[in-house]
């Protein structure tokens, strides 16, 4: 405790780092995710090459991205552009897949409604088929965001500062109390990114917050089935 | 081109049918041809009902007036113009389209999803949802269900928000895909007497598409019946096509009861009324009210028919509640089928015939529209002889 309160100031500045690195990749994600998604729907060939590769990329070993990425990237070893990108390649290979399936889960009717009423095809994607991806798209938000807070410390390895450096410096220096301090850090950022996303979620699907008023009607079937689904 | 503009010059516009399929073809990539060789002209300002078995290319018919479906070959015209030169956002903004599945955004409000239309064409959100809650009231609905999402409606509820949003942007054209056929047949019928009342005063050009002979002929101005492969079998009023199918496949399509489904089309101006005896339902509990024919009539004060007293079972009737129900009513000029219906349905064989306040005014007797209805066909055949030699 006593240690904890002492070095505050380095503590919260790493808690900002780890922060950072876990947080940016998830945004960036969902920026080249959603278009991605989108147009592995509309081309099958396409599609099929960008999810192959997102599979392979996704096998890679967190540290030897971190180590090969510099050489690609022409950065410093220890700078957190390379966690970050790294990061940013896995979040966005696991959500191509999930947004793809929820932009195909959508209901048959309600998209052939879009265009029965005259919605262009970008005016329909942005706003009917991308709202209703949203809670497929925050369910994989939710694990992408708990991976990379795990992930994040591996950069402390090579050098990059996140809470991970509590871990290597308390296991150089064989101080436990620093390690469990990272350890419970970790978990509580982990905690709070995950209640954020909630809220978050909650706040911009108002239409899954109300309880259906009678029975089973086709919507709420399915608005059901994609919760399952998610 | 010519006699398109003198047409026009001699007020033929007015004339012209709405939507014109000029010999339709729709082979789909596979092979299947869904529509073959369709010409039809549909009337301005009436419903046509398009109406066969399940895969004969109703909504592929429909579909190509909204250009979601592009022919393989042929033409349509919308007010004369060929759709093919429009751009089909524009186009689709121009005709209102409900489905079967209500097709309504899970993710806006009811009030949204009737405003999307005129959000499309750019109109202010604040108006556009003004127009929508006006809309709610036009198609039954409370002004407070357009907060709700659709999700919290029920089947009915969701189709009449799916008539609401078709009608939000006033289209001249509205295309229906089966709109009612996923509720209940009770719902189904109020949706049907609803659209029909809509129609009177808003004289759309309406598609409707439906498998069901009887909605057909309820709705429809003219019914086109569409056989398997998309060929037109035939194109009449529903009276018509009840009356004299033009083919053993239209025969078969409309059903055996055809002959009792062509009564609606008869007038019942002919059945004879009769007196027919009453008692208040408040007199019901005194003993002394006795009743002098096998079956009486109890009416509220109002002279609404509340239900029968048996004779035989007098004694045992005290209050509104042991009443032995009636049957459907007899309306003074409804038609002949709904006469027969009432004298059918009424446990007493009496049909109740009532004027348009719903008090009784006297009974109708099975019998004697049979014979009505035999005489208007006899003098029928009559007729059709006479025009065949
Ligand atoms: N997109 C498509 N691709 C290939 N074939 C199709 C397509 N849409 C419809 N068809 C075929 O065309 C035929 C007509 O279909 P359509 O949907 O127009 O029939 P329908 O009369 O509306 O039937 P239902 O009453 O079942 O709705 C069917 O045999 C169907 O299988
Ligand atoms: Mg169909």
């Amino acid at each position: 405790m006593e240690w904890f309160l002492a070095n505050i100031d380095f503590i919260a500045g790493l808690t900002g780092q780890h922060l950072i690195q876990s947080v940016v990749p998830l945004v960036l994600a969902v920026v080249l995710a959603v278009p991605l998604a989108q147009l592995a729907r509309l081309n099958r060939t396409v599609g099929a090459v960008i999810l192959t590769l997102s599979s392979i990329l996704y096998t890679i070993p967190s540290l030897a991205m971190f180590v090969f990425l510099p050489l690609l990237l022409g950065t410093s070893i220890i700078s957190p552009v390379n966690v970050i990108v790294a990061l940013t390649i896995y979040a966005v290979a696991l959500l191509v897949r999930s947004t793809l399936d929820a932009l195909e889960s959508i209901d048959d009717g309600v998209r052939q409604a879009a265009v029965a009423m005259g919605f262009t095809p970008v005016r329909r994607f942005l706003t009917v088929d991308f709202p209703l991806s949203i809670p497929v798209l925050f369910a994989g938000l939710r694990v992408i965001s708990v991976t990379n807070i795990s992930l994040v410390s591996v950069g402390a390895l090579i050098g990059v500062s996140s809470l991970g450096t509590l871990f290597t410096d308390g296991l150089f220096r064989s101080f436990p109390t620093e390690i469990a301090v990272g350890i419970l850090i970790t978990l509580v950022l982990a905690l709070v990114m995950d209640l954020v996303l909630v809220a978050l979620e909650r706040l911009v699907t108002p239409w899954r917050r109300q309880a259906p008023a009678k029975g089973s009607t086709p919507e709420t079937v399915a608005v059901e089935a994609y919760r399952v689904g998610a | 081109m010519t006699t398109e503009t003198s047409s026009r010059s001699m007020g033929g516009a007015a004339r012209r049918p709405m939507i014109e399929l000029r010999g339709v073809t729709k082979t789909y990539p596979g092979g299947q041809t869904a529509v073959n060789n369709l010409s039809l002209d549909i009337d301005r300002g009436a419903i046509t009902v398009l109406v066969g078995p399940s895969g004969c290319g109703k909504t592929t018919t429909m579909r190509m007036i909204n250009r979601m479906v592009e022919p393989t070959s042929g033409a349509v015209l919308v007010d004369g113009e060929d759709i093919a030169d429009r751009k089909a956002s524009d186009l689709r903004r121009s005709m209102g389209y409900v489905m079967q599945s209500s097709g309504l955004m899970p993710h806006r409000t009811v009030l949204d999803n009737i405003a999307t239309v005129p959000r499309l064409n750019g109109v202010p959100r604040k108006d556009a949802r003004t127009r929508a809650s006006e809309l709610l009231e036009v198609v039954g609905l409370a002004p407070d269900l357009g907060r709700r999402y659709p999700a919290q409606l029920s089947g009915g509820q969701q189709q009449r928000v799916g008539v609401a949003r078709a009608l939000a942007a006033d289209p001249p054209i509205l295309l229906m895909d089966e709109p009612f056929s996923a509720v209940d047949p009770v719902v189904r019928q109020e949706l049907q007497e609803e659209l029909l009342r809509l129609q009177r005063d808003m004289a759309k050009t309406i598609v409707f598409v439906t498998h069901d002979i009887d909605e057909a002929t309820i709705l429809g101005d003219k019914v086109a019946v569409l056989n398997i492969g998309g060929v037109l079998a035939q194109y009449a009023t529903p009276e018509e096509i009840l009356r004299a199918p033009a083919s053993d496949f239209v025969a078969g399509f409309v059903g055996r009861d055809r002959g009792f489904r062509h009564l609606s089309f008869q007038e019942g101006e002919g059945v004879r009324i009769h007196s027919i005896q009453t008692i208040e339902v408040d007199r019901l509990g005194d003993p002394d009210a006795a009743v002098t024919s096998p079956w009486t009539l109890a009416v509220d004060a109002g002279g609404r028919p509340q239900g029968w007293v048996p004779q035989n079972r007098r004694s045992a009737i005290r209050s509104a509640g042991d009443l032995v129900p009636g049957g459907s009513l007899y309306r003074r000029g409804d038609t002949l089928r709904r006469a027969l219906d009432a004298a059918l349905s009424a446990p007493s064989g009496l049909g109740v015939a009532v004027d348009d306040e719903g008090r009784v005014v006297g009974s109708v007797r099975a019998g004697e529209i049979l014979e009505l209805i035999e005489d208007a066909r006899v003098s029928r055949g009559r007729a059709n002889y006479n025009t065949a030699v």
